[in-house]
């Protein structure tokens, strides 16, 4: 198996998910170009040179769809010779676009792609691309389909996360990016995105809420209590799990991920290519793994997922120097550095989606970006990537940072 | 069959099947319909059709022979693919005929026959009282599967239709009509003239979902219409645990039909239709909860060749919550009531149970003043044994004591005519015993109601050694006639229903002492189809009272009482930890304001073992519990009619629905695989679960209870 390095890692900032939000006005087209373009600018990178450009969409319908990924290539001036290909993972997919990515380099059938992804979540809203899982019954009422917001107080309810410790793990990661942002370590890799006369729309996240206090969580309602109670989905989620008595209603905006918009992409390549190009072998990929978990719960794939990974790269988790778990939901992060026992100074030492918000199909190819550079940072080595996914599934991805 | 007329073009089909009180869908109709559409698509002169109906009711349905040769018949999908779509085809021929129908609907119009209905361009009802129009088939376990759950929808929208289908609701007239479920509504005599002029207006009257660019009110299945089935479907999962096909197939035939054309969801409904056929769940609600609830209303157990006799004075003694409650039933099926009671306030007390009821009623729109005030007027509450003078029937519904019992027996027959009946609503003393306080034991009887009495339709009667027949049939004529139903019992300890119901409870507590997890055994209980789980049920009950009851059993039976497995656990809660139950506001639960939840120190009273059950297991358990012993009943001559087993497990206290009850259910697993299975448990968990001789050889002989 040949080596897969990476060579950079770009990201957008992340705009608020709403018509108000500063990336609202910009087509998903023109979003997922955005780290494409910067990637080719930056490395001058020749037309057709990029065997392969891979992103991951969650609603990949409307404007988003029809595989935005080679329309993005071309839009970018990757050249016509550059192919593109769309994915879905659901939460994971910019992950996992960059670990199949990977996977073309070190089997030698690909020499320098792309993975990364883009969501319009203002625009395009979740749920928009529809499917079997929640709408037909047959499938619904097999799987025991529950909203991930109920999922994820399963998760609290039945492993004991109480809503103080939720919302202490979403202060933190407010604390967190409010820091990376005063010190300015949250720009690199960040990209700004400008309108089309070159006007700057973002240079920034804008989802975070600095002033963020714990009594201001404590006041707020539980986003899926009515959900839940009213129209039978705590039930449905009881019916599969008979040991817990009821679900607590533990997660609401505060301490669940943000909605928003944003797109990622990370360059990878075999040494030839870095060679040709002259491009920095920055860190290597060292493994990375999905796996599927009980799709009710849902949300706690990753513990399995990081395992599996660990294993394959021959680490164990007090190895890792830095990790990134998506928060999803606060419960989701407390399970996996629970069940992993991880250091909690060595996870999303910059803020996660509970102050940044998560852009679906973007946020794997995000993480890896905010990874590689705070591994720089840091002058670190190991580094974890890996997020909850829906349906029951977990990805996890391990880098080790060369100097 | 389909008596034809015509003028100025315009084709009237009138409906009457001969020697039938109400119009059906048969193979003889369903024939003549075919005939009467062949010639019809040949008519190139007609302007326009009316299907009307000569009888009071418009078309009721299916015929009660093919619903139960279909649900109960053939299981073969071939052959069923053949057949089941028969009226769907026919309905779809009939809605594309080149000129416009009118539905003339003078009378009810249900299942089949308001597919009929809705496969016409237009829909206009007569005001009658008493009409109705829906699609009752879900309550059967069934789906309308002549194209009612692809055409109601398209009409009326996804959201209101799917609540009408799902719980099968009929609507009158004038509640049709907003809904959309009728186009208009006129007076009878008008009905025709009306469908005529509609036919003048509109000749080229199309359905909508024939036409360009139809589009479903409301929300199709891309937009507001898959929000509807998402929320449905788990609200319906967390009803029914899966228990119930039907309801998943007319959300499914929604789903999936609503995507397509109306002829493609016409085929995705054929298919769901015939799923349910197979499934033995519609087969065995069918058979309980229709063919044999409808025998025990027309008192199929009656003896043969009595006269029947009609009540219009009864005595109620004991103004408690049954007394009241029976006092009530009788006062509002225009009997006169005198309700006993100690002293008048007591008594009295007794009748404004009455009178709240009533007022919730015409608060809910169900009742009138006028109603109430006559319902009230024929309640007589007293203090005097003499006003029970002329009662044709008394009903004791005094505390559960021997002695009282006998005491107010006496008093009552002292002031009765001699050919009175005398029933007691006892749940559990022997009936035999309880008559011999009386001077005619052949006029005494057993008439177990249950609680709350207005709102259960069961009523238990339990023949005494010395009952006579005419005393079972009189008391049969005075069920019947407050519109209950009767199901009919030999003498025994608990009778029926208590007894194969104490089960349930019984095995629920029992697993506590096994160390099961209290959710475990709630969630089971929830899976298993019964309407209450047993922890929270033993609450209701009261842990005191069953406490009480086991001490006094134990003491009636002497050498031949064994404790059950719920003994030991009533003896912790209700002895040494004091906690009675849903009345002290402490049991399995602790009761806060609006919510209850399992008390925390179970675990530390039944220590949890460390293996623990799976819910399917446990759920299994509480219904062999149940099964077996309602097959003991049967082997001991208790209960002499399975139908009425299972029609008063369902009735009388929830016994799971869908599985047709105790007898069906066995019968539905098979008495092979049920006689092994419980043998395995019994060797597992005691010998509760020990198949009773007349199983064993029911199995051996390949016979069921309900077949051959």
């Amino acid at each position: 198996m040949g080596d897969c390095f990476l060579f950079d890692a770009l990201r957008t900032p992340r705009g608020r998910g709403k018509a108000n939000g500063s990336l609202h006005t910009l087509r998903p087209i023109e979003l997922a170009a955005t780290p494409l373009r910067a990637l080719r600018q930056a490395h001058q990178l020749p037309e057709g040179r990029v065997d392969d450009v891979i992103m991951g969409c969650v609603e990949p319908v409307g404007e988003q769809g029809g595989n935005l990924a080679r329309i993005a290539a071309l839009m970018s001036g990757l050249g016509e010779g550059t192919p593109g290909m769309q994915i879905n993972r659901f939460c994971s997919s910019g992950l996992d676009a960059i670990n199949l990515a990977a996977a073309k380099v070190m089997a030698g059938q690909a020499s320098l792609c792309i993975g990364g992804g883009v969501e319009s979540m203002s625009r395009l809203e979740m749920g928009a691309s529809g499917g079997p899982w929640a709408t037909d019954p047959q499938v619904a009422s097999a799987l025991h389909f529950v909203p991930q917001g109920i999922s994820a107080d399963l998760l609290a309810t039945r492993y004991g996360y109480s809503r103080e410790a939720c919302d202490r793990f979403a202060l933190r990661s407010q604390e967190k990016a409010a820091a990376a942002r005063h010190s300015g370590r949250d720009e690199r890799g960040r990209i700004p995105v400008t309108d089309r006369n070159g006007i700057t729309l973002l240079d920034q996240d804008e989802h975070p809420r600095p002033d963020t206090k714990l009594e201001g969580l404590a006041a707020l309602k539980p986003s899926f209590k009515h959900l839940g109670e009213r129209y039978g989905f705590d039930a449905v989620a009881l019916q599969r799990y008979p040991d817990v008595e009821r679900i607590q209603h533990r997660h609401h905006a505060g301490n669940s991920s943000g909605i928003v918009d944003g797109a990622a992409a990370a360059l990878l390549g075999d040494g030839e290519a870095g060679e040709a190009l002259q491009l920095k072998p920055r860190a290597i990929i060292r493994s990375f793994a999905s796996v599927g978990s009980e799709p009710c719960m849902m949300l706690d794939g990753p513990v399995e997922a990081c395992r599996r990974a660990l294993s394959q790269a021959g680490l164990s988790a007090p190895e890792i120097d830095l990790w990134e778990i998506n928060e999803a939901f606060s419960a989701v992060v407390l399970r996996v550095m629970d069940e992993l026992a991880i250091d909690g100074e060595r996870v999303n030492v910059n803020g996660g989606a509970i102050a940044l918000g998560h852009p679906l199909g973007a946020t794997g190819a995000m993480l890896v970006s905010t990874l590689l550079h705070e591994l720089e940072r840091q002058e670190k080595r190991y580094g974890l990537v890996t997020l909850c996914v829906g349906a029951g599934m977990g990805t996890a991805t391990v880098i080790e940072r060369l100097d | 069959m389909f008596l034809h007329s015509e003028t100025d073009h315009i084709v009237t089909l009138t409906m009457d099947m001969p020697e039938r009180s109400a119009n059906v869908w048969n193979q003889a109709s369903l024939d003549a319909f075919a005939a009467m559409l062949d010639a019809l698509e040949q008519r190139e002169d007609v302007k326009g059709l009316i299907l009307h109906s000569a009888k009071k009711t418009f078309l009721a349905g299916a015929d009660l022979d093919a619903i139960e040769a279909i649900a109960i018949g053939g299981k073969d999908a071939e052959e069923l693919h053949g057949s089941a779509g028969a009226l769907s085809e026919l309905l779809r021929r009939l809605e594309l005929l080149p000129f416009p129908t009118v539905a003339a609907i003078n009378g009810s119009a249900l299942g089949g026959g308001y597919e009929l209905c809705l496969a016409c361009n237009h829909r206009v009802a007569a005001d009658s009282p008493g009409l109705q129009v829906g699609l009752p088939e879900a309550q059967l376990g069934l789906l309308p599967g002549g194209g009612g759950t692809q055409r109601l929808p398209r009409m009326i929208g996804i959201e209101k239709s799917l609540g009408l289908i799902m719980e099968g609701k009929r609507l009158g007239a004038v509640e049709a009509l907003a809904m959309g479920l009728v186009d208009a509504v006129v007076p009878a005599d008008e009905l025709l003239s009306a469908a005529t002029r509609w036919l003048e207006k509109n000749p080229a009257a199309k359905q909508p979902w024939d036409q360009e660019g139809f589009q479903i009110p409301g929300g199709d299945m891309d937009g507001y219409g898959a929000q509807v089935i998402m929320v449905a479907t788990a609200m319906f999962q967390a009803k029914t645990h899966g228990n119930y096909p039907a309801g998943k197939a007319i959300l499914s035939c929604f789903a999936e039909g609503l995507r397509l054309s109306l002829d493609a969801g016409l085929l995705v409904e054929k298919r769901y239709f015939i799923q349910l056929l197979l499934d033995p769940v519609a087969g065995a609600m069918v058979r309980t909860l229709f063919l044999n609830l409808e025998k025990a209303n027309k008192l199929a157990a009656r003896p043969k060749g009595l006269p029947r006799k009609a009540f219009s004075k009864v005595g109620v003694l004991g103004a408690g919550l049954m007394g009241s409650g029976v006092a009530y039933a009788c006062a509002k099926a225009g009997m006169d009531v005198v309700l006993l009671d100690r002293d008048e306030t007591t008594a009295k007390k007794g009748k404004t149970y009455s009178e709240n009821l009533l007022n919730k009623r015409i608060k809910r729109g169900r009742s009138t003043q006028a109603k109430k005030q006559a319902i009230l007027g024929r309640i007589h509450p007293s203090a005097a044994y003499s006003d029970l003078s002329g009662c044709q029937l008394v009903v004791e519904a005094v505390f559960e004591d021997r002695e009282i019992k006998a005491e107010v027996t006496a008093k009552a027959e002292a002031q009765l005519d001699k050919d009175a009946l005398f029933g007691s609503n006892t749940s559990t003393l022997p009936i035999t015993g309880l008559a011999q306080a009386s001077s005619r034991p052949d006029r005494f009887i057993g008439l177990h109601f249950f609680s709350p009495v207005e709102r259960m339709p069961l009523v238990e009667v339990i023949v005494g050694k010395q009952s006579s027949d005419e005393c079972l049939a009189h008391a049969l004529d005075f069920i019947q006639q407050l519109g209950k139903t009767p199901i009919v019992v030999n003498d025994a300890r608990g009778f029926y229903t208590s007894r194969v119901f104490g089960t349930y409870i019984t095995e629920g507590l029992g697993l506590l002492a096994e160390g099961v997890d209290p959710n475990l055994i709630e969630a089971a209980g929830r899976a298993s189809g019964m309407p209450m789980p047993p922890l929270a049920l033993a609450d209701e009950v009261g842990l005191e009272l069953m406490h009480d009851v086991g001490l006094q059993t134990a003491k009636d039976l002497g050498d031949a009482y064994r404790p059950n497995p719920s003994t030991p656990v009533l003896q912790r809660m209700v002895v040494e930890a004091k906690r009675l139950g849903r009345k002290n506001q402490k049991g399995f639960y602790t009761y806060h304001e609006r919510k209850k939840t399992l008390w925390p120190e179970l675990d530390a009273l039944f220590p949890r073992a460390t293996a623990q059950p799976e819910v399917e297991d446990l759920a299994e358990r509480f219904l062999y519990t149940q099964a077996l012993e309602a097959a003991r009943c049967v082997e001991e001559g208790v209960l002499p009619s399975v139908a009425d087993g299972d029609v008063g497990a369902i009735l009388g206290w929830g016994f799971a629905p869908f599985t047709g009850g105790p007898f069906s259910y066995m019968d539905g697993l098979g008495l092979k695989h049920f006689v092994s299975r419980a043998t395995a448990l019994a060797a597992q968990h005691g010998e509760r679960f020990q198949p009773p001789a007349l199983l064993l050889e029911m199995a051996a002989h390949d016979r069921s209870f309900h077949g051959p």
